[in-house]
């Protein structure tokens, strides 16, 4: 309806983008609550504010005198100059898609952007009635003087990090669905709950302010709760009903939308870093140079998988979740507890899946809709490693992480999430058992 | 509070262009899930090339309206081939992953800035619909009832989206009364039975995502004639699950339950929508919630109404409750 | 002994069928073949491939190799929608009621080139509304003879394990097979209404078509099956009258094998 009285106007003009992103939103939940009741507010209210930070000391200092630039379809729209706060501040026409660049001729001297692949974005949206903060973060220039291996190897790092994250998320997802045989589609929510947590609990403006560390265990600790709580109340009722598993994906699709955007409506719709760590130096250790904070986030996971591992093939209790696995109904004749067992994989699930949040929360930042952006991945990750296999939920995350990474070396960044579902869809049909998975014998 | 605004607010979508999308693409949606048991995700993608089909048919070779509608059409039967042969061999829950990742590939490479020159990546492909609205028979001007009304142009959208409406249901009705759906519901309970039978089931599971395809590709057609427009962002994964909301709301497998699904799905929606609005203008939520509240609101209200119908209402409005309550395994 | 059945008395006649799963043989049978006419039994200790024989036969698994003719036509590795064509029909050890169908739904979807499964006839009821009306028919006449026309209008999914079993042998029937396989057709059926299978089973046999069962209870086996096949370890041990089968002593060590927990392929000696 806010579509309705503006439609009159027959939509050939530059709004024809803005409505359909608009009314499309209903439809679209990542970027709902972008609509604004015709009329009731001022058309040209939309702005783009580029912050240009300087990251390189403890503490951010802006970059001034940086030129600016926003394009839509390929026409300018407008430029400045980033002022002495490292603001820059360019009126566009109205809500909708807009390419935002930082022309590099005018960057101070030394001054580099951190990330050489961010000089562009593309794909800047903005909301009705709304600024929309951009951030360019600068430091040492990194880039120069880099063979073009020794970039490879810096993306097959960061592919490494990430792969890792999605390996702790995915052997999670693994253990509940090999157990239960449950699709979560609601796992995302799960890292979006252990980065939000951490986030409130660190926080010094609107959080608690304990520092991070110590909050990022906490947000763990009630990721599990979370994950036992979801099983207790929502998950253990439906298989005593005998809901079928099909009726509990569809279930798990029903929560991950409501605490999706319930969460967005506690947390806001943009993106927040976690104060501590924000920036770093990068250490250098031989041709890669990764931040402090993503080398432990690797060291981390390193630590938690192994451990997964060995508590999933030294414990009685692992035994237990690997026969449950098997086959429940087998290992409930010989005396396993299977309710027992199905609460711990929960437990495990949630803190894990936490545990990745919050690691995606510090080495990028925490968002509502951050889970969701990587179930797919994490699906992916389970999929490609072999389904309810732990064990190959852990290689499949690392293969993906580094695969993808690295390869945008050669292929623009943009095919990234298209060329890892393909990959996933091509090893359904030539695998469907994983690289891990024992084909199953059917009938 | 204003609550005849509330109110006709909700009707306006419910009778709206949206609501006859929707239903198309919940019509679609029945026949792959409802009749067939196939577990489509990717409902969305279907939307999308039947979109993109249109758009760029007319975009790049000039071809006229209905060419562009007819390459929608294939691209969706085409899409509904590259998908099912070779998943319908796999188990059922395959299905759901690969059409939820094909489907997030279309949408990624319409969206991407290195395909601008054919499917104008982020920003779109806009102004290939005009022919549609130079047919319209309606005289400018606004038409309706009360607070109630329509421009002409959308009415003659509504108009043709109905009617789709209506011809797909009633192709249904048609389809599941015959043999043809006896055999669809069959394989829907147990394939490994049907295939015992003699029924060719791989075949008809193409078919049957063919169909359901098609009728969604209309959906997506509709859309974005509505708006002479389509980028990326009108086709993002969660749109398949409010098309499931749609049809469970309704009644998996009735043939009037995806139709009245989607005119109850977009009342309440608008209706809630409104409502949050006037609150939050009001002030009755205090500090706690602002109008950029609502959105999230009532969808994380539709997540909450699609986990509870599923549990307590499996059958939906207008489904057959002795059916629901037979194990589903 | 197998090479003389194969005459040209047998309606399936396959040879060399191999099937493993990993390591597992599950399936290695040199030769296989059901007589014209009979009712055939097919009985062997848990695990030893009986299903797994089915599945193959039937096209619901591939097999590694081997080839088998059904009716004097090669039908190996036909997919089970083409070998239930031919004629050779099978039901499954859990019986596959179609639950939210009714039971007439049920059989009516049994009868076979139905011109109303095309998708574009279906849509023309005039094509198909006197072929339905046939198939109709004939689906409460089976109904009736099988004992289910009471619940001919129940979902099946509301029908007991034994009246499934009944479900399915009147589905099997309903496409005019030439050849029916009952994979343990009275497992979890009632003795009452064992006795009413078993009659229905000869009856079958008498109209002229062909029953491969598998079944475990000797009694069963011993008193309606003119031939048995006894399978251990994935292989045919021993084939012949049941009395033939019974005595033969492969078969006693192969069950003795199972009884032991472990597989004693027997020397030469018996016992009486």
């Amino acid at each position: 309806m806010t579509c309705r009285s503006a439609r009159s106007r027959r939509a050939r003009v530059l709004s024809g983008a803005a409505l359909a992103l608009a009314l499309l939103s209903i439809a679209a939940p990542a970027s709902a609550g972008t609509e604004e009741p015709a009329g009731d507010e001022p058309a040209s209210e939309e702005t783009i504010n580029a912050r240009l930070i300087d990251q390189r000391g403890k503490q951010d200092k802006p970059v001034e005198g940086v030129t600016v630039v926003v394009e839509q379809g390929g026409d300018e729209i407008g430029q400045a100059e980033s002022d002495a706060d490292g603001l820059a501040i360019i009126p566009v026409p109205g809500p909708g898609k807009y390419s935002v660049r930082v022309d590099p001729t005018t960057f101070p001297k030394g001054l580099g952007l951190t990330d050489a692949a961010q000089e562009e974005l593309p794909n800047v949206q903005v909301f009705a009635g709304r600024p929309k903060f951009v951030i360019f973060g600068f430091g040492e220039r990194l880039d120069t003087g880099k063979t073009g291996f020794e970039r490879v190897l810096n993306l097959a790092a960061s592919g490494l990090r990430v792969g890792l994250i999605v390996a702790v998320a995915a052997v999670g997802l693994s253990l509940v669905f090999g157990t239960t045989g449950l699709i979560n589609f609601a796992h995302g929510e799960l890292l979006t709950f252990g980065g939000v947590v951490a986030w409130y609990l660190s926080a010094s403006d609107g959080g608690l302010g304990i520092t991070l560390v110590v909050a990022g265990i906490l947000a763990v600790i009630l990721g599990a709760g979370f994950g036992a709580a979801l099983e207790r109340g929502v998950w253990r009722p439906l298989r005593g009903r005998r809901v079928g598993n099909i009726s509990l994906l569809v279930v798990s699709i029903g929560l991950a939308l409501f605490l999706r955007n319930f969460i967005q409506v506690i947390f806001g719709s943009s993106p927040r870093p976690y104060e501590q760590y924000a920036t770093q130096d990068p250490w250098h250790i031989g041709p890669i140079d990764i931040l402090p904070k993503n080398a432990i986030a690797i060291v981390i996971c390193v630590v938690v998988l192994v451990t997964v591992a060995l508590l999933l093939l030294r414990t009685r209790l692992g035994t237990a979740l690997r026969a449950v696995t098997d086959n429940a109904e087998l290992s409930e004749s010989s005396g396993i507890d299977v309710q027992r067992v199905i609460m711990a994989a929960w437990i495990s699930c949630g803190a894990l899946a936490a545990l990745a949040g919050v690691l995606l929360g510090v080495t990028q930042s925490v968002d509502w809709d951050m889970g969701e952006n990587f179930l797919l991945l994490i699906f992916a990750a389970m999929i490609v490693g072999g389904l309810g296999s732990p064990f190959g939920a852990m290689v499949g995350g690392m293969v993906l992480g580094v695969a993808f990474e690295a390869s945008t070396y050669w292929v623009p960044v943009d095919f990234k999430k298209a060329m890892y579902l393909g990959a996933l869809i091509i090893v359904l049909l030539v695998r469907p058992q994983g690289i891990l998975g024992v084909r199953e014998r059917v009938g | 509070m204003d609550f005849g605004k509330i109110f006709s607010d909700g009707v306006r979508e419910a009778l709206g262009v949206n609501a006859a999308a929707y239903a198309l693409a919940a019509i679609g949606l029945n026949v792959q899930y409802g009749l067939t048991g196939l577990l489509n995700f990717g409902q969305v993608g279907f939307l999308l090339v039947g979109a993109y089909g249109t758009a760029i048919t007319v975009k790049e070779t000039g071809a006229p309206l209905w060419a562009g509608f007819l390459v929608g059409i294939l691209a969706a039967i085409g899409l509904a081939a590259v998908l099912g042969i070779p998943t319908l061999r796999l188990r059922a829950d395959y299905l759901a992953i690969v059409t939820i990742a094909s489907a997030e590939i279309l949408r990624v490479l319409a969206g991407s800035r290195h395909l601008e020159g054919f499917t104008g990546g982020p920003f779109g492909i806009r102004g290939w619909a005009g022919s549609f609205y130079d047919l319209n028979p309606f005289s400018p001007g606004r038409y309706g009832a009360g607070k109630v009304s329509f421009d002409h142009n959308t009415l003659w959208v509504m108009t043709v989206a109905w009617t789709l409406v209506i011809l797909a249901s009633v192709l249904v009705w048609l389809l599941k009364r015959s043999p043809y759906g006896r055999v669809l519901r069959s394989i829907r309970e147990d394939e490994d039975a049907a295939r015992s039978l003699g029924k060719n089931a791989y075949v008809i599971k193409i078919q049957s995502l063919a169909v359901g395809g098609v009728i969604g590709a209309l959906g997506g057609m509709v859309i974005a004639v509505n708006f002479q427009f389509t980028n990326d962002d009108f086709w993002l994964s969660p749109f398949t699950f409010l098309m499931y909301t749609v049809l469970i709301i309704g009644g998996v497998g009735s043939v009037i339950g995806p139709v009245l699904g989607a005119m109850l799905f977009w009342f309440v929606y608008q209706s809630l929508d409104s409502l949050l609005r006037q609150a939050i203008h009001e002030g009755v939520f205090g500090d706690v919630l602002t109008s950029t509240d609502a959105g999230p609101l009532r969808l994380a209200f539709v997540g909450l109404t699609l986990m509870l119908l599923m549990i307590y209402r499996p059958q939906g409005i207008f489904g057959n409750r002795q059916e629901a309550l037979i194990d589903d395994r | 002994m197998s090479a003389d059945a194969t005459t040209n008395g047998a309606i399936l006649q396959a040879r060399g069928m191999r099937r493993a799963f990993g390591g597992l043989v599950a399936v290695d049978v040199e030769s296989f073949s059901v007589m014209r006419g009979s009712i055939t039994a097919l009985i062997g200790p848990n695990g030893a491939g009986k299903t797994t024989l089915f599945n193959v036969l039937t096209g619901f698994e591939r097999a590694d190799h081997g080839e088998w003719t059904f009716d004097d036509r090669d039908v190996s590795g036909w997919p089970a929608y083409r070998i239930a064509r031919a004629g050779m029909v099978r039901t499954f050890q859990i019986p596959k009621a179609l639950a939210r169908m009714s039971v007439l739904e049920n059989m009516k979807l049994a009868a076979q080139t139905q011109r109303g499964e095309g998708f574009f006839p279906a849509l023309l009821r005039r094509l198909w509304c006197d072929e339905e009306a046939r198939i109709e028919a004939r689906g409460v006449e089976l109904l009736e003879w099988v004992g289910l026309a009471k619940q001919r209008d129940d979902y099946a999914g509301t029908l007991s394990g034994g009246q499934r079993k009944l479900l399915e042998l009147g589905r099997a029937l309903m496409t005019n097979p030439r050849l029916v396989m009952l994979d343990e057709p009275t497992a979890g059926v009632n003795p009452a209404l064992t006795e009413q299978l078993l009659d229905r089973i000869r009856s079958v046999r008498d109209e002229g078509a062909t029953v491969l069962f598998v079944e475990h209870d000797m009694d069963v086996v011993g008193s309606i099956s003119d031939r048995v096949i006894c399978m251990a370890q994935g292989s045919v041990i021993a084939e012949g009258t049941a009395a033939e089968v019974v005595a033969d002593p492969q078969v006693i060590d192969a069950y003795l094998g199972e009884r032991h927990g472990e597989a004693a392929m027997p020397t030469s000696e018996g016992p009486t």
